[in-house]
């Protein structure tokens, strides 16, 4: 532990420590504009220059060790004199559009050039101009405003492990670039934005639309996937015009991926704002009164074993303590928030949480994925693999569809078979479990939502206990979830109750006559075709797969539209906001199912959102203690059966469209054509 | 950079290292560790470049990082940052005058004009035929021979207007010139004769 003395004051600082963490330590503020905690060092912008007694000349602090005995000056006048050189020499080359640049007001550059600036330019030459590169449809460039840093290169390479940004030619004419002209092919590509001290990298759908002191910030929760994202929602009036990250260290540490980032422009398109009801075979539409009266005609008088919940992967946890009480009230056991068949229990929160937690990866050093694409699946547990891979020491082996994950994976199967054999301890990968100090195994949505889903489930549960995946402090069986309202609604209990049906069960009771009404609540991955026998509500925002088929509409509210409590697939409950009010008629879900039984004569009496977490917390108190997870106690779960022989396969065959408002979003449709179709071509071309 | 000529190498939609280099290729490999085939790039490189006339279309820089897996574009990020490395159609024969101070104070002035003259070509230019590319290199470490000329895998060095002249013209003619220094001194002896180890041998 080296103590030095920082502008007079003595500080201890923990070993590998830098000049510059220890001055940060130290409550010093050093400009930057290369350095980056979370990327390795580049040392290349010159900007953090201090003063070092017995050093000759003044030394880059992000690329000098702390040592014992360093005396260092952040703020005497050789050190002023050398930041103002350094950023005299960075304006040289960079262009005065601050006027014009989306960057304007959020930029390193121009809040430096503040205290450190020039207030005129001693540079007669002309300054040079770099052309502008195509990196696709989700960054823009401005290369003549780059000052070189090389963060976007560092963030690709390491952070994203797609290597496919870097910096051509040399010297004055050095350009950061892809040199091939074509998209980036990283589902985390849009945080190089941010990563970008200047205007060089923009966001190319925000770009030229706003300016970042005309809007108003939310600090929210994605729903694009299950990781339960820290975001925050810019808005201009009641248009969201941006979703940026925010800093969570156990969660998404600073980084979003490009569907949560991108995807909002489909909060606009195709938007249920009104109500609707189908006359003469035809949506038409109507008021709240029309449609309630609708609702009652149809619903008050049916049984309640005679209709169906279906609960879809965008539904906050507020409308699912509605929906539940509501069936209760009605008498109608078929609920199920199970709306791509997995054969999840429910019956032990262990089964289905990701116990591991996602900080906790960075403890793991074995790792088994069964069924699981976590790139696709949840982009941000799959850069904490690779952030654990890259530590060291950590071997992952896949059991599934093969598929580049950025770190290498060994591939030992493709379906429950395998899996089989790893239980009953046959397989050669079973000595490297058994000796891993701490294994974890990822069990995705591809494994469990399928006939067998019960038996792998049945599997999992066995090597967990048979190879020490559960210890002192440690639990290494995880499952992976893609929908964001996924655990609340399995912690919250919305699964048939006594005598109840699960989807299949639903669909195929529409089929037999047995179940004329289905509800659905934003439920849209399903086969819609099949419920042509019911009469169809859907509430939800989208015209997406299940509202041309409904028979009534009630247009509900999106993430980014209503105060709302998300669970993410550790079981940690954390709350969104409203950034914006839902479009015309459309009102926040929960209020619509309140009154909805009221209509009906079943009145839920929970009449503010308060009354609604508090009953929430009676039934699952554990979402209740806001941002934190509850550890799962372990107990037995699966389900001893038949195991079919097919390979196991990830539901997401397109990363960019997996739920409606990514589906309603011109950007999210541009990325699936521009990214993934090359990328496809690709596998059988030149590639590999 | 340069216009296409039609006797350059062409753009090419793939490109594969041919028998005989593979066969080189596999002797360079060897001097690296097994998990440190990257650190043949720039051996791998000056082979393509060779086979594939004198320039490196994006399809040879793609299959040298296929063939050594690495990134695509870290292989992109070395060969333009080398001189050497043509990155652009170019004139097959490469002419390359060297202009640092050493050179220019020893009259590489007068050696690029001769270039220009007997190719007709601007620096940075090849000729229309698409024969030859003239340019302008740093030091090439030979600056005790001053002025020199490096054309493919050759150095001719003590050069003047006239001898540069002699030299490119022999090239245009498809000939061979004898390398080295074009002042009949051997090697790089002093010019004005010995001035050391005077003593007779015995
Ligand atoms: S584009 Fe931005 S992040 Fe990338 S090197 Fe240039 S300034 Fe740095
Ligand atoms: S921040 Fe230290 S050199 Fe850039
Ligand atoms: S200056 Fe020409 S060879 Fe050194």
């Amino acid at each position: 532990m080296p103590k030095l003395v920082i502008d007079g004051e003595e500080i201890e600082v923990p070993a590998g420590y830098t000049v510059f963490q220890a001055c940060e330590l130290a409550g010093k503020e050093i400009p930057h504009f290369c350095y980056h905690p979370r990327l390795n060092i580049a040392g290349n912008c010159r900007m953090c220059l201090v003063e070092i007694e017995k050093s000759p000349k003044p030394v880059a602090s992000c690329a000098m060790p702390a040592a014992e005995g360093m005396v260092v000056h952040t703020d005497s006048p050789l050190v002023h004199k050398a930041r103002k050189g350094v950023l005299e020499f960075l304006l040289i080359n960079h262009p005065l559009d601050c006027p014009i640049c989306d960057q304007g007001g959020e930029c390193d550059l121009q809040d430096l050039t503040l205290f450190y600036g020039p207030d005129h330019s001693r540079f007669e030459e002309n300054k040079r101009a770099v052309a502008d590169k195509y990196l696709g449809p989700l960054v823009a460039t401005h290369m003549t405003r780059c000052i070189h840093c090389t963060r976007c290169i560092r963030f690709l390479t390491e952070v994203a492990g797609v290597p496919e940004l870097g910096g051509c030619w040399r010297g004055e004419h050095l350009e950061i670039t892809n040199y091939i002209e074509r998209a980036l092919h990283s589902e985390l590509q849009g945080n190089i934005i941010d990563l970008c001290p200047v205007g060089a990298l923009n966001s190319k759908p925000y770009q030229y639309r706003a300016r970042i002191w005309e809007l108003k910030k939310t600090e929210s929760i994605d729903v694009m996937d299950a990781v339960g994202s820290n975001i925050r929602v810019d808005a201009r009036g009641n248009e969201v015009m941006r979703i940026l990250p925010r800093l969570h260290e156990e969660v998404n540490e600073e980084w979003i991926s490009d569907k949560t980032r991108f995807a909002y422009d489909g909060l606009k398109y195709r938007r249920l704002d009104v109500p609707m009801v189908r006359r003469d075979g035809r949506l038409v539409e109507a008021s709240w009164r029309e449609a309630f009266r609708t609702l009652v005609d149809r619903m008050g008088e049916l049984p309640g074993e005679r209709m169906a919940f279906v609960l879809g992967d965008l539904v906050d946890a507020e409308s699912m303590v509605l929906v539940r009480e509501l069936a209760e009230r009605l008498g109608c056991p078929h609920v199920d928030c199970r709306q791509d068949g997995a054969k999840i229990e429910g019956r032990l929160r262990a089964e289905y949480l990701f116990n591991t937690t996602i900080a906790g990866i960075e403890q793991a050093d074995f790792c088994l994925l069964v069924g699981t694409n976590p790139r696709w699946e949840a982009p941000l547990v799959n850069a904490r693999l690779r952030k654990r891979w890259r530590m060291g020491g950590f071997r992952v082996a896949r059991i599934g569809a093969p598929f580049d994950l950025t770190y290498p994976v060994e591939d030992i199967g493709e379906g429950p078979e395998t899996l089989k054999a790893v239980a009953e301890g046959e397989h050669e990968i079973c000595e490297a479990l058994a000796k891993a100090e701490r294994p974890m195994l990822v069990l995705g949505p591809g494994a469990v939502a399928r006939a067998d889903g019960a038996a792998v489930l049945a599997l999992a549960h066995r090597i967990s206990e048979r190879f020490g995946l559960l210890g002192e402090g440690w639990n290494g069986y995880n499952l992976l979830h893609t929908a964001a309202a996924r655990v609340a609604g399995l912690d919250l209990g919305l699964l048939p109750g006594e005598g109840g049906r699960d989807l299949a069960g639903i669909l195929k009771g529409v089929e037999a006559g047995e179940i004329e009404l289905v509800w659905l609540l934003g439920a849209d991955e399903i086969e819609v075709s099949r419920l042509a026998g019911a009469f169809v509500i859907y509430q939800g925002t989208h015209g997406d797969r299940a509202a041309p088929v409904a028979d009534l509409v009630l247009p509900g509210a999106a993430y980014t539209e209503k105060n709302a409590t998300w669970v993410n697939l550790e079981g940690r409950p954390q709350h969104g906001r409203l950034a914006v009010f839902p479009p015309g008629e459309a009102r926040e879900d929960w209020k619509i199912l309140r009154a909805a039984s009221e209509a009906l004569g079943r009145t839920v009496p929970l009449d503010n959102i308060f009354a609604v977490r508090a009953r929430m917390a009676e039934l699952a108190p554990q979402l209740a203690r806001i941002d934190s997870v509850t550890p799962a106690e372990w107990g037995g779960f699966g389900r001893r059966g038949r195991l079919t022989e097919a390979p196991f396969v990830s539901p997401i065959a397109d990363f960019y469209l997996t739920n409606p408002i990514a589906r309603a979003s011109k950007v999210m449709r541009q990325c699936s054509a521009e990214i993934l179709r090359p990328v496809n071509e690709k596998a059988t071309g030149t590639h590999g | 950079m340069s216009t296409t000529g039609e006797g350059m190498a062409p753009e090419v939609e793939s490109f594969a290292f041919s028998e005989e280099n593979l066969e080189k290729i596999r002797g360079i490999l060897a001097r690296y560790p097994e998990d440190r085939r990257a650190s043949a790039v720039l051996p791998l490189l000056h082979l393509a470049q060779e086979q594939h006339g004198g320039w490196l279309p994006r399809a040879a820089l793609d299959h040298v990082a296929d063939f050594l897996g690495m990134p695509r574009i870290q292989v992109y990020e070395v060969a333009t940052f080398y001189d050497m490395f043509n990155t652009e159609p170019v004139g097959r024969i490469q002419v390359r005058v060297c202009t640092t101070t050493p050179c220019w104070l020893c009259g590489s002035d007068e050696v690029l004009r001769a270039c220009r003259e007997v190719l007709g070509v601007e620096v940075g230019e090849s000729t229309p035929d698409g024969r030859f590319y003239l340019r302008e290199f740093e030091c090439l470490g030979a600056c005790a021979n001053a002025p020199v000329l490096w054309v493919d895998d050759d150095y001719f060095e003590d050069l003047d207007y006239a001898r540069t002249k002699a030299v490119l013209e022999a090239l245009k003619r498809g000939e061979r010139p004898r390398p080295g220094p074009q002042s009949g001194r051997r090697g790089s002896m002093p010019a004005g004769g010995k001035t050391t180890l005077l003593f007779e041998e015995k």
